[in-house]
């Protein structure tokens, strides 16, 4: 069944147009960094080119003076492992509690919000601020992930009425129907139906946590988060060390985005069997 | 009654106030508690080896009767309003591309993803990505110069405002592209066809259609550009040469000398500021009704 060809409008090709331009604009100065990542020895941060060569990649693996980043990449990742595990579970519940109004709802959803839109150093100051008074250290899994769910939390909740809204809920009503209780309800009907935005919810989460700044630096303590690492690195020497990190970050984002479209599309067709 | 109905049920708000119990539990005491420590603190007095409690408005004087503060939020308004409306632009006419034009599902996704996977890029490394663009050697001098539009490298591409809002246009159209083409995705396009055959106008439809019922993700979208630009605490820094600060990073000055007085009472002033905004935004439509439908 192929629909309905007909004739391009005008606006297609002018809006096809900008969104091409906007492609170019988004990966031009990519393009620049992906190159320049594999700058000569002696070469800078800017053109001209000496080289090709590997040096800066290697430069990651070796802890220098200026910054540890296999060490502080092992730490982001676990870091974002657990916000994301945190986000997921706490917003998909929230998310499904708020489909009716309840007393309060307004007051929890207004929180959210502003959450989401307090400027985010503010927040690492206030939580820092609060564990002196309270005279605790500040650390990586106490301070820095909780700054960090003010950020992920209230995305993963967003994101989730987006999804419970295109849920029907009469798949819900069938199933009590049938008699299942609202427990097996939840997990055998409503999670495996919300899956695909639940998997959204955690991805968006660990890419936020992945790469904040403003709400960890200043909860940190003592030991530097990656983004942490690069600030640093930025502002003591400017190397094409981060143009290498930028190149390695892109080549693991498209191999995982692979992965996931794969995992989506074989969910999909098992379950397009199951239909059947 | 079925069988392993329990005798008693939970009512369907406490329900609810079990689920979404963990989430405000989390607000409170991460958001909502050291928000209200750090305006307690904004009234207290500090010297240089620690800060004591008392009820004075010396520190919001002091940052209120500087030039400098007005001078920095303007510049943040500024670039604010110019990032909006470029982000604005663009994130609405590429989201109706994806949503309207686009015909095949899985091209609309990868079309989708292609937008999205920059941002997996630590926004650090996006940010200086355009030096070696920008810069007097740079790609765009080079090529302006290989094709003879100009004969020495233009001065004004990097580290001035033009290279801080091409930075935030790069670092944030996806918060645009997002939320709008949710709320599009929404529309029937029934709806447009029938505005078609009673004789509407493409721009009529645009008009009257269109931009009203994508309208919770025009608000959501702009909230958050806005509140980034606002809370911006590197792009400035880094792209503008050094001339100008940012609110955010002039604050983080006075955090890392611990001044911590003088640096709640500027956040509180940021906090409000960045609250009225957020509200007359959220006046335009009510996002709670149109999210959750």
């Amino acid at each position: 069944m192929t629909p309905r060809r007909e004739k391009r409008p005008w606006t297609f090709y002018a809006l096809g147009s900008l969104v091409a331009l906007f492609l170019l604009f988004l990966y031009g100065p990519m393009m620049v960094i992906y190159l320049l990542s594999f700058q000569g020895p002696n070469g800078g941060t800017t053109f001209p080119m000496s080289g090709p060569s590997i040096v800066w990649f290697e430069a990651i693996l070796h802890p220098g003076q200026m910054a540890n980043i296999p060490v502080s990449f092992v730490r982001s990742l676990s870091l974002a492992v657990v916000v994301s595990l945190l986000t997921v579970v706490i917003s998909v519940a929230a998310g499904l509690g708020f489909r009716r109004r309840f007393p309060g709802s307004g007051i929890v959803f207004y929180l959210a919000v502003a959450s989401l839109v307090m400027p985010s150093l503010l927040v690492g100051f206030g939580i820092g601020l609060g564990f002196q008074v309270l005279g605790l250290p500040s650390g990586i899994f106490t301070s820095a992930l909780g700054a960090q769910l003010t950020w992920t939390l209230p995305f993963g909740l967003l994101t989730m009425f987006a999804v419970v809204n295109r849920f029907d809920r009469a798949y819900e009503e069938a199933a009590a129907d049938l008699g299942a209780t609202r427990w097996q309800t939840l997990i055998h009907v409503t999670l495996p139906i919300l899956l695909p935005g639940i998997l959204g919810v955690g991805v968006g989460a660990f890419t936020l946590s992945y790469d904040e700044y403003a709400r960890t630096v200043l909860t940190a303590g003592s030991l530097n988060t990656l983004p942490l690492e690069l600030y640093a690195l930025l502002s003591s020497a400017t190397s094409p060390t981060l143009f290498a990190i930028g190149t390695i970050t892109t080549i693991v984002s498209f191999t995982l985005l692979g992965g996931m479209l794969m995992l989506v599309a074989r969910m999909q067709r098992r379950r397009a069997s199951l239909v059947l | 009654m079925p069988i392993g109905t329990p005798i008693w049920r939970l009512r369907p708000h406490q329900v609810s106030w079990l689920q979404v119990g963990p989430l405000a539990l989390v607000l409170v005491a991460l958001f909502a508690l050291p928000t209200l420590l750090f305006v307690v603190v904004s009234f207290f007095d500090y010297d240089r080896t620690g800060i004591y409690p008392a009820f004075m408005l010396d520190n919001y004087q002091e940052l209120l009767t500087t030039p400098a503060t007005y001078r920095v939020y303007l510049s943040s308004l500024k670039f604010a309003v110019i990032v909006w409306a470029i982000t604005l632009f663009l994130g609405f006419n590429i989201a109706y591309f994806l949503v309207f034009h686009v015909r095949g599902a899985r091209i609309r996704l990868v079309l989708f993803l292609l937008c999205a996977v920059p941002f997996w890029t630590s926004a650090i490394i996006r940010t200086i990505a355009w030096i070696p663009f920008l810069g007097r050697n740079g790609a765009i001098n080079q090529l302006l110069m290989a094709v003879h539009v100009t004969s020495k490298p233009l001065e004004f591409l990097l580290f001035s405002d033009f290279a801080v809002i091409v930075t935030y246009v790069h670092l944030f159209t996806l918060l645009m592209i997002g939320p709008i083409a949710n709320s599009l995705s929404k529309i029937d396009p029934a709806l447009l066809e029938a505005a078609r055959d009673a004789g509407a106008s493409r721009w009529q439809t645009m008009v009257n259609i269109v931009i009203p019922l994508s309208k919770t993700g025009i608000t959501l979208g702009s909230i958050l550009v806005f509140t980034q630009v606002m809370g911006d605490f590197f792009v400035v820094k880094q792209m503008s040469g050094g001339q100008s600060a940012s609110i955010v990073s002039q604050l983080s000055t006075e955090i890392q000398a611990m001044q911590y007085p003088p640096a709640a009472a500027s956040s509180v002033v940021l906090v409000l500021f960045v609250a009225v905004m957020v509200a007359g935004m959220m006046r335009i439509v009510d996002v709670r009704k149109e999210l959750l439908g």
